[in-house]
């Protein structure tokens, strides 16, 4: 008779489990709880929502004012605006950009296919900060592209590029594009050829095969690859920050702002809760259903 | 899928690649710029990297996020290693949806969001437990989050793809589940587990937002150095730091995915019943 792993297996489950309870999930509800509470000149820098009073009543001090001033102030609903524009056309760029480089790397040699790989993986793996700071020196106004441009006569006044959404959308793309092409090349990969060669036999044109087969059949890459790169460009911060100027206003700035300029963390912790609720919410319900879906 | 390309299809792919790399290859060519000054060439020079080596309170971050990485990554990959396996042996438990959404939620949600919740966290703790002050124990902490994550995915995929029979016959043989784990599957998961520790290793590097909002006003890594130097404008001694991380990385990254494929392929002459996926 084989032992089973039961007696032991809590052992295994709690750890990570017990884990990611603690430093993942309950910091949300103490982000919420902040979100009630007024910015105080204090430590920390806000006042108290749940309170016992001397005679041991509990005092519960909620303050509706840093949502009421999320609706007010006009910032926020432009940083929204803008954050969701400039996420959702970088993403369809890259998608753009990457399908057809999954597509090629999907239809090369085994060999030639894991060098490939190799190269559009290597950026993920330095330095994201490093790498947008090396985009400032290609984009700036006396930066390479530029002076390259100059010296050759194509130009006789520099570009500006930096400081304007153009910078934001090339140091998205730019960041991303490798969390496109994976996910596209591991369902593009997957496709069984035979298809395609059904489809010829039939008498459809590669274009049309593609259409009918290919496309339909790497949906599940093109999501997976533009969530990958959708959901991190709404919150950015390093390349609206670096690249942007005065005007490209992404959430992720503005909560920054809120939080390491102003001192106010009640405000901060709101727009983090209201970011939460419109937009990583929906999607984890999305996520939720489609791991069920997967498991069921 | 092995076909041939088409010439516009290959022509993309290439376009891609250049977006990727030469960036880096511009920034590495300038840090060997003599002149201080962007946009005039002043001849090859190392000064800049010279001028790293007296730079304390960069050597100071360099050290700090270095530590912070090694005690970040090599906590995650048991933490992950031990939830891949619960999430993988274990069909059903109290618990297992949670532990699945927690294992994934990490790599979509926006850093600035999990900086800032965890930071409350942290905060809201000292209050009541007097533990962890902010700087290196906190900025672990939330590193350790993440790398989690990244760990039990990559590790997942990979006890998936193992041959469970090998397992089931050292135990068949009167291996406890434990010894079998041990002995049988922890070295066939072990190139996995290697990698996830790199892949840690170099995302703990080079985390800038979270470790901001959970640092405190003590401790600065690495990245919150560069950070606030790139900021005020050009720097050539951060470009000569640049080119040292990415071309240490780049390195690294390459002789260990070397290693690895070697070491399957050794794996794959010697078992040919296994079958190994790279």
């Amino acid at each position: 008779m084989r032992r089973t792993w039961a007696p032991g297996r809590w052992l295994i489950i709690l750890p990570p489990l017990l884990f990611l309870v603690i430093f993942f999930l309950v910091p949300f509800a103490f982000a919420f709880k902040i979100s009630f509470a007024e910015a105080a000149p204090r430590v920390p820098p806000f006042t108290d929502v749940i309170s016992f009073t001397p005679d041991h009543h509990l005092r519960l001090a909620i303050s509706l004012g840093n949502y009421r001033y999320l609706l007010t102030d006009e910032v926020y609903g432009v940083a929204y605006l803008y954050s969701l524009r400039t996420a959702f056309f970088s993403t369809l760029i890259c998608l753009l950009l990457g399908y057809p480089m999954a597509y090629a790397i999907a239809r090369a040699r085994k060999s030639t296919q894991a060098l490939l790989l190799l190269i559009i993986m290597l950026p993920f793996w330095t330095s994201f900060l490093l790498r947008v700071y090396a985009l400032e020196g290609i984009i700036r106004d006396t930066g390479f592209l530029n002076t390259t441009l100059l010296h050759l006569g194509l130009i006789s006044q520099p570009l500006r590029i930096m400081r304007t959404s153009v910078a934001v959308y090339l140091g998205i793309i730019y960041s991303y594009l490798p969390f496109m092409v994976l996910p596209l090349f591991a369902t593009l990969e997957k496709l069984d050829p035979t298809l395609l060669e059904a489809a010829a036999d039939l008498g459809s044109t590669p274009w049309r095969a593609f259409l009918d087969i290919t496309l339909p059949l790497s949906i599940p890459g093109v999501i997976a690859g533009s969530m990958l790169v959708f959901i991190p460009a709404v919150g950015e911060f390093v390349i609206p920050s670096l690249l942007g100027g005065p005007n490209q206003l992404m959430i992720g700035r503005v909560l920054w702002d809120e939080f390491f300029g102003n001192h106010d963390w009640p405000v901060a912790s709101a727009v983090a809760i209201a970011f939460l609720l419109l937009l990583v919410g929906p999607i984890a319900i999305y996520q939720y259903y489609n791991v069920r879906q997967l498991e069921a | 899928m092995e076909r041939r390309s088409s010439l516009p299809l290959l022509s993309v792919l290439f376009l891609g690649i250049a977006l990727l790399y030469v960036p880096i290859l511009v920034l590495i060519a300038y840090s060997f710029n003599a002149s201080p000054l962007v946009n005039v060439w002043g001849g090859f020079s190392t000064a800049w990297y010279a001028q790293l080596l007296h730079n304390r309170q960069l050597l100071a971050a360099a050290l700090l996020s270095v530590e912070v990485a090694l005690a970040a990554s090599t906590a995650a990959i048991v933490l992950g290693t031990l939830a891949a396996t619960a999430l993988v042996r274990f069909a059903r438990f109290p618990g297992r949806l949670l532990l699945t959404g927690m294992v994934n939620a990490p790599l979509v949600m926006p850093e600035i969001i999990t900086g800032i919740t965890q930071l409350l966290l942290f905060v809201s703790m000292v209050q009541v437990l007097g533990w962890p002050h902010r700087g290196f124990t906190t900025i672990v902490l939330s590193h350790v989050t993440f790398c989690t994550a990244y760990v039990t995915i990559t590790v997942q995929s990979r006890l998936q793809a193992a041959d469970r029979s090998l397992e089931e016959a050292a135990q068949d043989l009167g291996a406890t589940p434990a010894r079998a784990f041990m002995e049988i599957t922890l070295p066939i998961i072990a190139p996995a587990i290697i990698s996830s520790w790199l892949l840690c290793f170099t995302l703990s590097l080079d985390d800038l937002v979270i470790s901001s909002f959970v640092a405190g006003p003590g401790a600065s890594t690495l990245p919150m150095v560069i950070y606030s130097k790139v900021k005020l404008g050009v720097s050539p001694d951060i470009n000569a730091l640049a080119s040292l991380i990415v071309c240490g990385v780049g390195v690294c990254i390459v002789a260990a995915r070397g290693l690895m494929l070697r070491g399957e392929r050794r794996r794959a002459l010697e078992a040919p019943g296994t079958t190994v996926r790279s």
